[in-house]
């Protein structure tokens, strides 16, 4: 696809929004202000940019302990994202749930789920819910190819084919599981061919390439609004950075993580929108000055909030009326 | 003469949820009903039998043996607007879906900061006595009354079996309903106008002035009958059902013990890190010069459950064994 210099401009807007906020959190976690883990997103920033694009407000979406991508892709605000991290009042949960938990109900954003493949249920259901109130949005869940060997997987598969129901399958395949090649995972590695074992229909995409991504998301997403069930899309991507912030890395070589930042999904697009002449180098020098400034007043926006007064420890358990055990 | 008696009809435990259901799907469109063998079949232990005729196949929703995905589903459904009543066959098979509970479930609201709600009732049956050995005789309902998040509620009479659901439906959080699968059958008098019933209070189910029998659920019917027997002995026993493991009514519990000094707990749960214990550590806690005499527990025996009838019913409270706890208390 083609795009304008307008959606140009935001696709690379979105991505540099992401890098430079996740290179932002790395330092801040080095410098013991964000803890607990931290997933960092770096080198899958087309994947979220480019799905965002094809939803609209009116969808749901789901994601995983990876996204702070999505998250900000979504429309979080960095400031609202950034408190969180730290556990600040002001955070996008209020400080209750940190890195992997961010949520925002106006954005329709549902986390943020840490447990591989929990938030394929949830989605199958909500989407279940969407048909029965025959409301138009449908339910978007991102996961990484790990979550393919859980049963969980597999059972909201069968179920979201079954029932025809509105929802999005996003794999996210970076290759690994923590430390685990997914050839080492699954006796069959093509995925495409696991959701059409349940009649769902599905793709497999250049996740490196955020025009791929989002002409193939806006066509899964056609797919469901018709009313034809549920899509699934593979996104072949990568993660640069490790897993986690404790991970050594032993699992993969330099050579092959090189290899596919030659890759990068934000210099790939840059080079190509300058040389197609959709962007000039002076609006990408403005877009980082512009996510520089956001990330900057995200930051102080984190420091300056507050900390939860221990006294409501116990708050937001259960609703008001059964708070007082 | 206007003496008005209200009139009352004889039901069964199982008819009287299943009116609960019929209910809560005509009073509100945002209700459904989802699990394995739901519609078609009737309903393992009939509960649902005649709803799908009623109420089509969107709402009597048969699922695929899928504990997780569903359990899952209606948590989804839960966080979009509708009240799903999800039935998970038994507590046996709800570890296949517990990390939904307690992972998704539980926790949503809190996670979240308090953005979300999850109007969800999961219903399943529980409790051994039918000879259905260790995988199929757990009772769970102690260690699902272990998590912050989520409700638990024990109907153990027909009043309770009709008002529960409702009331448990209109809770913002997520509330999971242990039948007895021994209940189902239990036949009684229920005023025909019940209706809702608070799901925040133990009740007396009968009172006295010796000791204190503090119970739910599948136990109850065999603590009452324990009751009537030490009352032919002159013992005066209380009967307190908690009706509700999560949160506990311990205002109800220490106001009998204020009363008796006295005290057995009788839990279907296995006797270590039971609710029992949970009860006896608060009396601990709240009450310990009230006590005359040391708490008795009528537990589950810490073995899985036997497949042979005598080593089944030697495993699990008994009135007989509820008896002798209660003599010892007293003596
Ligand atoms: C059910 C479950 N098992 C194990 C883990 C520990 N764990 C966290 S992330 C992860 C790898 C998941 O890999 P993938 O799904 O490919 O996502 P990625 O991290 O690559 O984005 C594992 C095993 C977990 N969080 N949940
Ligand atoms: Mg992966």
């Amino acid at each position: 696809m083609t795009p304008d210099p307008m959606l140009a401009r935001n696709l690379l807007h979105q991505m540099v929004r992401i890098r430079r906020f996740e290179e932002k959190s790395a330092e801040l976690y080095s410098a013991g202000k964000i803890r607990g883990f931290l997933h960092l997103y770096i080198g899958e920033e087309a994947v979220a940019v480019g799905v965002m694009q094809a939803l609209q407000p009116q969808d749901a979406v789901f994601a995983t302990y990876r996204e702070h991508g999505h998250a900000l892709a979504r429309g979080l605000s960095a400031g609202a994202i950034m408190a969180e991290m730290y556990g600040k009042v002001e955070g996008c949960s209020h400080g209750r749930g940190g890195s992997m938990h961010l949520f925002d109900a106006a954005a329709k954003f549902y986390g943020g789920n840490a447990i591989v493949g929990g938030g394929l249920p949830l989605t199958v259901g909500y989407a279940l819910a969407q048909k029965m109130q025959q409301r138009s949005g449908l339910a978007a869940c991102f996961f990484g190819e790990g979550a393919i060997a859980e049963g969980e997987f597999h059972e909201s598969m069968n179920l979201a084919a079954l029932w025809n129901v509105p929802a999005l399958f996003l794999c996210e395949n970076n290759l690994y599981a923590m430390g685990t090649a997914l050839e080492r995972s699954e006796a069959d590695t093509n995925l495409v061919e696991k959701a059409a074992s349940y009649r769902m229909a599905g793709k497999s995409v250049d996740g490196m390439d955020v025009l791929a991504v989002v002409e193939a998301a806006q066509q899964a997403v056609q797919f469901v609004r018709a009313g034809n069930g549920p899509y699934f899309l593979e996104f072949r991507t990568y993660r640069f950075r490790a897993h986690s912030m404790f991970d050594p890395e032993l699992y993969r070589s330099k050579a092959e993580v090189e290899r596919w930042k030659q890759r990068c999904p934000i210099a790939g697009f840059s080079a190509r929108a300058i040389s197609e002449g959709w962007l000039t180098s002076e609006t990408i020098a403005a877009i980082e000055t512009e996510v520089a400034r956001e990330i900057a007043q995200a930051v102080e926006f984190a420091e300056a909030g507050t900390w939860e007064p221990v006294e409501t420890l116990t708050r937001d358990v259960y609703t008001a009326r059964t708070q007082t055990e | 003469m206007n003496a008005v008696t209200a009139p009352v009809v004889t039901t069964t435990y199982r008819e009287a949820l299943r009116m609960a259901l019929r209910e809560a799907l005509q009073r509100d469109p945002r209700v459904f009903l989802m699990g394995e063998d739901v519609g078609r079949y009737g309903g393992t232990y009939a509960v649902s039998k005649g709803l799908l005729e009623e109420f089509g196949e969107e709402r009597i929703r048969d699922t695929p043996l899928s504990e997780s995905a569903f359990v899952g589903a209606g948590i989804g459904a839960a966080l979009n607007g509708m009240l799903p009543v999800v039935e998970v066959m038994t507590c046996n098979f709800s570890l296949l879906a517990l990390d939904q509970i307690l992972n998704n479930a539980a926790t949503l609201r809190h996670m979240s900061g308090g953005q979300f709600n999850i109007p969800l009732v999961i219903r399943m049956a529980t409790g051994a006595g039918r000879q259905l050995a260790a995988q199929h005789s757990h009772s769970f309902e102690g260690w699902y009354a272990h998590i912050p998040g989520i409700r638990v509620v024990t109907p153990a009479t027909l009043e309770d079996a009709r008002g529960m659901l409702w009331t448990a439906l209109m809770d913002p959080d997520p509330v999971i309903m242990f039948e007895n699968a021994l209940l189902y059958n239990l036949e009684g008098e229920l005023a025909a106008d019940a209706g809702a019933v608070d799901i925040d209070r133990a009740a007396v189910r009968r009172a006295g002035s010796d000791l204190t029998l503090v119970t739910y659920g599948g136990s109850l019917p065999k603590t009452l009958q324990a009751a009537e027997r030490l009352a032919a002995q002159n013992i005066s026993a209380e009967v307190i059902d908690l009706r509700t493991l999560r949160p506990l009514d311990m205002t109800t519990v220490l106001a009998s013990l204020a009363k008796t000094h006295r005290m057995v707990i009788i839990d279907e749960g296995w006797k270590s890190g039971s609710l029992a214990a949970e009860i006896m550590a608060r009396v601990m806690e709240q009450a310990f010069y009230e006590l005359d005499a040391p708490i008795e527990r009528v537990c589950s025996a810490e073995v899985p459950i036997p497949y042979a009838r005598h080593l089944e019913q030697a495993a699990i409270p008994q009135v007989e064994t509820i008896l002798a706890a209660a003599l010892r208390t007293v003596k």
